[in-house]
């Protein structure tokens, strides 16, 4: 791969949206997009997770896995690294900062099972990226998580006294607006092809 | 419960995809070939099933404060099983479902039947719940993929079934529609619920 970290990053952000080409961190992005203040907590807490643990699991990838050979096991160490480093993050953030722990803090063991996380690792392998590239990558894809639940956010607030078919409320009226949002998207993807 | 309430309760009345919104990252992913979505329902029945029966059976002997751990690794572990076996027998579709088989792990349904139903019930009512909720899985993401490859393609499981003078909507492959046919799944669904319970 011979992409610049840079465009890599954008990329991440618009043109291949972790969540609204790739569908991962769907989950979260559902139950936690009824409020602005709550999405951009737990957007926050993506970002930086993100970015950190694929750091980490390319550190652990390459200078772990490879030499030992042990590459198969990559699931359960990526999971292990993840659910660490968040447990860390939660243990940290409560002892130093108590109020930020009180916004973020609920919003932390939620992240271990948002699959944005993982597949970030998982993709970064497939793709064979290098360490900045990485980084970039999952940088990228946490900011683009969080425009995308921020947007939903935005409009499920505006929907609240609206009327809407009663089989289709919750659930179902956000995907269709997270469907075009992901048209929307479609409109980026001539400027750079990252696969 | 009898065994076959069991099994009809996690398929259909507490199904994960349009009940619980549960797992729909893969639901979406994979949808666009009926192949690949049926070889990764296959993968989630078998890790559900075992993964179900193995938490049920060591459900006596984990701490309370750890078990979500014990449960993801036990997960995870299976979920290697399945990528290996693709790996070695599918290459082809191992590399279409890319990240996506590993991704099961993180999939809320695994985790959502392991708390609901296996961490309090028996070993082999727990196989039961997981292969009930793994067929319900499975039965959506044929129904979503059948629409996609359909209309996406003109086929269905590869075998182009509309003729030459289909036109393809290229729309179909893309991701919008899947949100968009899910959200007119859930739809039906729920129309049908709120009539079946006035």
């Amino acid at each position: 791969m011979d992409i610049s970290a840079f465009v890599l990053f954008w990329a991440a952000i618009f043109t291949s949206n972790i969540l609204l080409t790739n569908f991962l961190g769907m989950c979260s992005y559902l139950s936690v997009s009824r409020e602005i203040d709550s999405a951009m907590g737990l957007g926050l807490a993506v970002i930086f997770v993100l970015t950190i643990t694929s750091a980490l699991n390319w550190v652990v990838y390459h200078y772990l896995l490879v030499p030992f050979g042990i590459v198969y096991l990559q699931y359960i160490i990526f999971i292990v690294v993840i659910a660490a480093f968040v447990q860390f993050l939660e243990l940290l953030i409560e002892r130093y900062a108590p109020a930020l722990y009180y916004s973020l803090g609920i919003f932390l063991p939620l992240i271990t099972v948002n699959c944005a996380i993982l597949g970030v690792s998982l993709f970064m392998v497939i793709r064979s990226y290098s360490f900045i590239q990485s980084v970039a990558f999952g940088a990228g894809s946490g900011i683009g998580w969080l425009l995308a639940i921020l947007m939903l956010a935005g409009l499920r607030r505006k929907l609240k006294e609206k009327l809407i078919p009663i089989g289709l409320r919750g659930a179902g009226i956000s995907l269709i607006i997270t469907g075009i949002m992901a048209l929307g998207f479609i409109g980026f993807s001539g400027i750079v092809q990252v696969q | 419960m009898t065994k076959k309430e069991i099994f009809v309760n996690a398929a259909f009345r507490e199904n994960s995809v349009w009940r619980q919104i549960l797992g729909i990252c893969s639901a979406l992913a994979v949808t666009n070939l009926m192949l690949n979505s049926l070889i990764l329902g296959l993968g989630v029945i078998f890790t559900l099933t075992l993964a179900n029966f193995t938490i049920s059976l060591i459900r006596n002997w984990t701490p309370r404060s750890v078990r979500m751990m014990i449960q993801t690794l036990i997960i995870a572990s299976y979920v290697i099983i399945v990528d290996i076996f693709l790996k070695a027998n599918l290459p082809e579709i191992s590399k279409q479902l890319g990240p996506y088989v590993g991704l099961i792990i993180t999939n809320c349904i695994l985790m959502g039947r392991a708390e609901a139903f296996a961490s309090q019930n028996k070993p082999f009512d727990s196989m039961i719940d997981g292969i009930g909720a793994g067929l319900g899985y499975t039965l959506v993401l044929l129904v979503i993929s059948f629409v996609r490859e359909l209309f996406g393609f003109g086929s269905i499981f590869g075998l182009r079934i509309l003729g030459d003078w289909w036109i393809s909507w290229s729309i179909m492959v893309m991701a919008p529609s899947a949100f968009f046919l899910l959200a007119l799944l859930i739809w039906a669904i729920n129309t049908y619920y709120y009539k079946a319970k006035a």
